[in-house]
This record gives structure tokens, C-alpha cells and sequence, in this order.
């Protein structure tokens, strides 16, 4: 018999906020352990939550961008279950009325083109991390990461092989990066995944014993769980090797295997409820606009205008594959006008230096605007190429203007013809074999006088009028 | 018998007695609970810097019931109250009846407050929901509990009052000041006229209570009385008492022996260490309501119960809506006895919840009372003073 599977996601973004979901403490990953914590964020009692408006407009952007229904007013319900990671022994998440609804996602496959249906889409807060200390044989805790919002994105269970989940995972995060609601990096956990899986018969509308893995981290480990569930589903349907229940599993990718975790009669009953504390959020038009307004072009649809603006398909595949990479470009190319030239520096030069700082393309902070000027710089010969490489690795690490900056330190190319004439006559008298050996006929010497003078110049001439300055006075 | 939990030596400023739910920097809270027992918060409730900036001072803690959800403190981990006639008294009322502060601020929770203020013979006022800050104040019923103030005039309970009152960003429920701005002491109000009797409520009360209404119609010179059937309110009660053990389940949730607060000496895994603390420092009226909120918050009793009181709060609300429209407040009895003693809460550990049939109505729409001459008038939103008015003409104060 063949068999079919059936797979839906829920996949956790940490939000790219600068503070927390409901105080002002830094949302920032890392830091020390505990730094970034305040009484409301460890469950002391006597705070109230106070909901961070930015959280609302990226959980609002993260649906538009995945085409979903906004709820106008959405609120916050109370989710009960004790983990020493949960300071409140609640996690505030939205449970009655979420953000967001309805959505889809398309996606590409060897099979072909998919529309990926999206349930809901909720804002919530995470929890702690639960450190163990060997040298006490303790367990302690780390609130840092308690309270930094989320989003969580439940698909419906449209996804049938671990190709189309894969697929769904790159498309989401693409959005997802493109419109800066976070960063998705699975390795500091910003991006984390539920797979529910079940499989039935092919053709078949009734679904089978589903199972869930909670906490996937990586692209490969997913692809491996959701190879190796589907196997251990179609063998316990066929051969009766076990028999399968409702349960969460965890998925150990060292032994590549899962392990029943809990049962459904075992799960804890969240008791949901309506925090009373935290006042319905109310979307107006004003607001919805304004972020509706804010919302970037799909990363295809950007590539097709950079194609339009003169670049190969190429390069702009190159651009859409971070959102910093297309924002420097676009103001790069406002300024200078060069579609060719502002990606070639962004592609090739910019993306040396970060690779040299170990930094991503979505780390690129330059200002496009700084960097179109200085392509104008050398599109007008006014900074040879070398010494504008010099000045793109300064404005990584300072915010300059390049042209002030070239002035500042002589790195303006001379159109002084006087200066020009001043230092060939000073290096032919200084080097008179290499002028006689090329009045006879010996033309090799040349590239070395015409070098000898480029270096005294610093490389800031214009070499055609140098070339033309040196044949003049071997004439 | 312990009034104090907390006593300050220098107390610069008339002073205000707290009810050991409010937080405070400089003196332990414990909201009358074995689990804070010496909790020392990092930071002051909201409260305290108005009440400061006002001229108060705070002279110390009162002894509460634990999570203030009882009858008259009786359940707090440092023993009731009782007068020298073995009634019961709430710590903070007493503390004011006899000089030592000019007013205490309580949370009002489900009116343990407002009877003790009764009991001993207070004014008291419980004001509009999201007129004073909840931050800083120790939660038990986020949905319905307010601070509350108790004095010895309608006029001391009026100047603090408007000393606390006002928005607070801290506070996500925190009205806007130009709705606060209508508690302070020279806002503009309208008199009240005409006032409803509840008579299902009054006619469950005992005979001294039922006195004690008549007494206060028979002060209350030039306002009109008519009784309604009020049936209606009862229902506030169970509705009231699902919604607040619902919260009150939760909001204790945090208390589990891993952060501060108490922890049990014995246990051998997480699920032990939460276990042996909550049972050995809960008290018995508080584990009840936690298994009664945990009950009726579960999968299959959310929509038949909690989401019903839910929709029960929305009914009460429309119904004083709709007889406000004809009547400025309504009177009613705060309790059904003039006085209570341990007897009487040893025979029935949820007499709070019995009692609170006459409590709930304004709790659970976040209307104001005021508790005058031992019986309470819940009022318009937003008409303390015209409340606080009334109770000055019935005491006949300033004659």
C-alpha cells in the first residue's frame, strides 16, 4: 500500500524588538545570565504587564506578509503549566483572539508550486533557560530570554514530505527576514519548530494517530525526524511493530531516533483564560496603514525591479538574500544612479569586508546613501578604485562622507596638469638611463617611469593625462 | 493578636496605615501568607509616592487574611483579630479606630475590607476600577480588586482618596487622568437623591443589619427611597466567586518555592519542591479556592462555567446600567451579621464565599462602595464623592 503524510508546523520567531513583550528590559540575545531581567520578567508579585506596541506591529507585519486576515482587536489569555523556566507559572500568550488568521504561503518543490495554508499567527512571550551547573550538581535558572516576544505560525496540515517542509521553512524565513520581524536564526534559537506528523493511506480523507516533536532547531534535524517518524508510522501500520498514540516525542538527532515523551491523558491542561490585566489591543485603520504602508516588496518582486533597473538576474538573486543587502543597494542606487556599479560594490566589495569580520549580509550597516557617493566618486575619476576600496573598509567601522574623507586625507585625484608635469620631470631627471634606453627604442621602460610617477602621486591622478604628461616628456 | 506586621519607627507626614498586600521597599509584605513570610519587594506600590507627596506617612503593615480573600483575617499565617469581646476585626480598621493612623488603604479583594471597615465602625470607599494604581499592590483578582481606603470621617477617607488617585502607565488598566481627575476632592459631583434599596439582599440579612438600614434612611435627610427586587444581584456572587478563585488559582501559581518566598526543606524533584512548599505554606481557605479556580479554568468547564460568569459580569453591568438610569446609588448590607467571631468561621471555612453574595455586586462590575453606619451603597462610576458626600451628610459630620 502507498501512504501519505500529513505534517503541520508551528514555528516560533523571537521577535526583533528592542525590549521585551510586556516590560522595558532588553530583548537582546546573550549578555550575561540574568542581566537582562527586571521583578516583572521573574514573577515577583505587583507588576503589571504593559504591552510593547512594537511587538503588535511586527505580529501584524509578519501576518500581512503572509497574506492573513488581521483581527482588529486582538488580546491576551493566561496559558498555565509549572516549569522552574516560567517564573509567572503562566505564559501570556493569545489563545481567544490572535493577531492574525487565514493566511497562505506558496512555496516551490521538485513536485511543483504549493499554496501552504497559515491558521493563525499569536504573539506570546518565551520562557526562561534552565542552566545545570556541574560543579554544584545544581540546576539554576536564566530569565534573559523570559518575556522576549514571540510569534508563533500554526499551518494548517497542508505539508506532505520533509521537501515541502523544508520548502515552507527557507520561504518563511526569507518573509520573515525581509520584513525585519526577526532575525531566524535557528542556531540562538530565534527560529524553533513543532512538527505534528501523521500518515495514512493514500487517498484516504480520515487523518491518522498524529505525534508531535517539539523544539526542532535545525533544517537537517527536521528533515531526519520527519524521514525517520514517517518510517516508524507506515512500519507500526503495516507490521504492527507498535502501537501508535497521540503523544509529544522529542527527537535525539545524535541517535537519529524519537522517544515518546508524553502522552495526550498525560498532558498538562493549560487552563487558558483572558488576562485581566492586559486590556484588548485595539487596531485602528490609522495603525494598520501605517504598517500595511511599511510593508517591503516579496524578495521575488524586489528582484524583478533590480532586473528592470539594468542588473542581471544574477545579482539580484544575490541582493534578495538579505534585506540589509537590498536596502544599502536601493539607496546606493538612488544616489548614484549606477544600477551595475552598486551591486558589484555590494556583492563583491562589501561582502569581502564582512566575511573578513565574520559578519552576515544581514549585519551590513553602511549607509547606502554614503556608498553611492562614493561610486560617484570613481564613476567621475575623482577616487581611483583602490583608494575608494580604502574608503569603503573606513565607513564600516565610521560614518563618513567620502568625499570629505578623500579630500581629508589625499586621496582626490589630481587634475593639477602643472603637478602632473612637476613629478615627470622629476623622475625622468632622477632616472636619466631609463629615459635614454627609451629613446632607443627600448618602449619596456616606459610602464616603469609611468609607475615610478603614479607612486609619487599616490595613485591620485588621472592615468590617461599622466600617460599623455610622461610621452610629452619623452618626446 | 498581631494588628501590626510591619511597624515604622519614624513616621514623618498624618499617618496611613497599609494592609500588608501593598508592597513596600522598606517593610516586609506577606499578604498574610506563610509563602512571603518576610518577602522583602524591590520596589514601593504607586500608592506610596502619592500618599507621600500628599503629606501622608506610612506608619506600618496591617495583619490581612491570607491573599485578603477571607472574612475578616482569619485565615493569616499571623492569627486573626478580635476585639476584647472576641468579635472579629480586621487588623487595619482597628489600627484606625484607635487613633493610630488617620486612614488605612487595603486591597478589596471580595470586601473583606469593607466589613472589617463596618465591623468597627469606619467610613469606607472602594472606588471605580482603574481610578487608583494596582502596581506595586500584591494580586489576587486582577479582574475586580481595587484599593481601597477606610478612615474614621467621610472627609479623611475623601483627602486620601484623592491623594491616590490617578493614571499610572505602570498599570495596563489605569483609566485616563481626566476620568481619575473626577475622584480628587474638588471635582464637580452631583448629589445624590434618590437611592434604591436592594431587597433580596437586604431581606437574607440578619435583624441587627436590617436596623441598621433604617437607620441610615432615617439620617439621610431629603433623599428618596424605593425599594427594587434586585434578584438579579445574587447572581453576582457565584459569578463573582468563579472569576476570582479562576484568578486567584493563577496569580499564587507563581509562588512555588523556586524563586523566594518559602521552600520546602524536603523534596527529592522539581515536581516535590513545588509540591511540599505549597502545602505546607498555604493556608486552607486559599488551597480550596486554588483547586475551585484550577476546576473551573479546565477544558471541559471553561465555557459552562468560567466563560457563563463572564457573561454573567456583562449582565450585572447592563443591570445597573439600566437602574442607574432611574436611581443615583443602591443601598444594601455589606454582611448579613453586624458582628462575627472564630466560631463562627470555624464552623464554615468558605463563609467569605457565603458572605460575599452582598460584596460581589461591586466587585465584579468594578462600581464604587462605600460602607457607612455598617451598610454599603454601591454607586455610579465615578461617584465617589458624591457618595462620600452623602455618608458626611447620614453621619451628620461637621455638626
Amino acid at each position: 500500500m502507498k501512504y501519505e503524510t500529513v505534517i503541520g508546523l508551528e514555528v516560533h520567531v523571537e521577535m526583533a524588538t528592542e525590549s521585551k513583550i510586556f516590560c522595558s528590559c532588553s530583548a537582546k540575545f546573550g549578555g550575561e545570565q540574568n542581566d537582562h531581567v527586571c521583578p516583572a520578567c521573574c514573577g515577583m508579585p505587583g507588576m503589571l504587564p504593559i504591552v510593547n506596541k512594537h511587538v503588535v506591529d511586527l505580529g501584524m507585519t509578519a501576518g500581512m506578509m503572509l497574506n492573513c486576515d488581521i483581527n482588529r482587536t486582538t488580546t491576551f489569555d493566561k496559558k498555565s503549566y509549572y516549569y522552574p523556566d516560567l517564573p509567572n507559572a503562566y505564559q501570556t500568550t493569545q489563545w481567544f483572539a490572535p493577531v492574525c488568521v487565514n493566511g497562505t504561503v506558496d512555496i516551490k518543490t521538485s513536485k511543483g508550486e504549493k499554496k501552504v495554508r497559515i491558521k493563525q499567527i499569536h504573539m506570546e512571550e518565551d520562557a526562561g533557560k534552565l542552566v545545570h551547573d556541574d560543579w554544584t550538581d545544581s540546576t539554576l535558572v536564566d530569565f534573559n530570554r523570559t518575556s522576549v516576544p514571540l510569534i508563533e505560525i500554526v499551518s494548517q496540515p497542508d505539508l506532505s514530505s520533509a521537501e515541502e517542509v523544508i520548502a515552507y521553512l527557507e520561504r518563511l524565513r526569507s518573509l520573515l527576514r525581509f520584513a525585519k520581524v526577526s532575525d531566524c536564526r535557528w542556531e540562538q534559537g530565534s527560529m524553533r519548530c513543532d512538527v505534528n506528523l501523521s500518515v495514512r493511506p493514500e487517498g484516504s480523507d480520515v487523518l491518522g494517530v498524529r505525534t508531535e516533536m517539539k523544539n526542532m532547531n535545525s533544517l537537517s534535524a527536521i528533515e531526519r525526524a520527519i524521514e525517520y517518524e514517517t518510517a516508524r508510522h507506515i512500519d507500526a501500520i503495516e507490521n504492527g511493530t507498535e502501537v501508535l498514540v497521540q503523544e509529544t516525542r522529542r527527537w535525539d538527532d545524535i541517535k537519529g531516533k524519537s522517544y515518546a515523551m508524553r502522552t495526550k491523558e498525560t498532558a498538562g491542561d493549560y487552563r487558558y483564560f483572558p488576562d485581566p490585566n492586559v486590556m484588548p489591543v485595539v487596531i485602528d485603520d490609522e495603525w494598520y496603514n501605517r504598517i500595511k504602508e511599511t510593508l517591503p516588496d516579496l524578495p521575488e518582486v524586489k528582484a524583478q525591479k533590480f532586473i528592470e533597473l539594468g542588473l542581471t538576474e544574477y545579482d539580484a538573486d544575490q541582493l534578495i538574500q538579505s534585506r540589509a543587502l537590498c536596502d544599502v543597494f536601493e539607496a546606493a542606487y538612488k544616489t548614484s544612479g549606477l544600477a551595475k556599479e552598486s551591486a558589484n560594490w555590494i556583492i563583491t566589495d562589501c561582502m569581502t569586508i564582512l566575511n573578513k569580520k565574520q559578519m552576515t549580509a544581514d549585519m551590513l550597516s553602511i549607509s547606502g546613501k554614503a556608498l553611492g557617493e562614493l561610486i560617484k566618486l570613481v564613476a567621475e575619476e575623482k577616487v581611483n578604485r583602490g583608494n575608494a576600496k580604502r574608503i569603503l573598509a573606513v565607513m564600516f567601522d565610521e560614518d563618513i562622507n567620502p568625499q570629505e574623507y578623500a579630500e581629508k586625507n589625499g586621496l582626490i585625484v589630481s587634475n593639477d596638469t602643472g603637478k602632473l608635469e612637476e613629478v615627470v620631470k622629476a623622475v625622468c631627471a632622477a632616472d636619466p638611463k631609463s629615459v635614454e634606453d627609451y629613446k632607443n627604442g627600448k618602449e619596456k621602460v616606459f610602464m616603469a617611469l609611468f609607475g615610478q610617477c603614479m607612486k609619487q602621486l599616490q595613485g591620485n591622478c588621472n592615468p590617461q593625462a599622466l600617460k599623455e604628461a610622461l610621452l610629452k616628456e619623452l618626446q | 493578636m498581631k494588628l501590626y506586621t510591619a511597624k515604622s519607627e519614624n513616621v514623618s507626614g498624618k499617618p496611613v496605615v497599609l494592609d500588608d498586600t501593598i508592597l513596600t521597599k522598606d517593610m516586609p509584605t506577606a499578604a498574610g501568607s506563610k509563602m512571603l513570610d518576610g518577602y522583602m519587594s524591590l520596589f514601593d506600590a504607586e500608592i506610596i509616592s502619592k500618599l507621600k507627596d500628599a503629606g501622608f506617612g506610612i506608619c506600618g503593615k496591617a495583619n490581612v487574611g491570607e491573599m485578603a480573600i477571607d472574612l475578616l483575617g482569619e485565615t493569616s499565617y499571623y492569627g486573626e483579630c478580635t476585639d476584647e469581646s472576641g468579635k472579629l476585626v480586621g487588623a487595619s480598621a482597628e489600627i484606625v479606630k484607635n487613633g493610630e493612623a488617620v486612614a488605612a488603604i487595603s486591597m478589596d479583594v471580595c470586601g473583606s475590607s469593607a466589613r472589617a471597615a463596618a465591623m468597627s465602625g469606619l467610613v469606607y470607599i472602594k472606588p471605580t476600577y482603574g481610578t487608583v494604581s494596582r502596581f506595586g499592590t500584591i494580586p489576587a483578582a486582577c479582574s475586580g480588586e481595587c484599593v481601597a481606603v477606610s478612615a474614621k470621617t467621610a472627609s479623611e477617607c475623601r483627602e486620601v482618596l484623592s491623594a491616590i488617585a490617578g493614571h499610572d502607565d505602570k498599570d495596563g488598566t489605569s483609566l485616563p487622568e481626566d476620568k481619575c481627575a473626577l475622584l480628587k476632592a474638588d471635582a464637580p459631583r452631583s448629589e445624590i437623591k434618590k437611592i434604591a434599596i436592594a431587597k433580596a439582599l437586604v431581606d437574607s440579612a440578619s435583624d441587627e443589619v436590617k436596623a441598621l438600614i433604617e437607620s441610615f434612611k432615617a439620617n439621610a435627610d431629603g433623599v428618596e427611597f424605593a425599594p427594587i427586587d434586585a434578584n438579579e444581584l445574587t447572581y453576582a456572587q457565584a459569578a463573582w466567586n468563579i472569576l476570582m478563585s479562576a484568578e486567584v488559582c493563577n496569580n499564587v501559581s507563581k509562588y512555588d518555592g523556586v524563586k523566594y518566598g518559602y521552600r520546602a526543606a524536603e523534596f527529592s524533584n522539581i515536581d516535590e519542591l513545588y509540591t511540599n512548599s505549597r502545602t505546607e505554606a498555604f493556608g486552607y481557605l486559599l488551597k480550596s479556592t486554588i483547586l475551585f479556580g484550577s476546576e473551573t479554568l479546565s477544558e471541559d468547564n471553561y465555557m459552562k462555567v468560567y466563560d457563563k460568569a463572564l457573561r454573567v459580569r456583562r449582565v450585572i453591568v447592563e443591570y445597573f446600567d439600566k437602574l442607574f438610569a432611574d436611581f443615583d446609588a443602591v443601598l444594601m448590607p455589606v454582611s448579613s451579621k453586624t458582628a462575627y467571631t472564630k466560631a463562627d468561621t470555624d464552623a464554615n471555612t468558605y463563609i467569605a464565599y457565603d458572605e460575599s453574595i452582598y460584596t460581589a455586586p461591586a466587585s465584579i462590575t468594578g462600581l464604587p462602595r462605600a460602607v457607612v453606619g455598617g451598610v454599603q451603597l454601591v454607586g455610579k462610576a465615578f461617584s465617589e464623592n458624591s457618595l462620600l458626600d452623602l455618608a458626611t451628610k447620614v453621619r451628620k459630620e461637621g455638626k
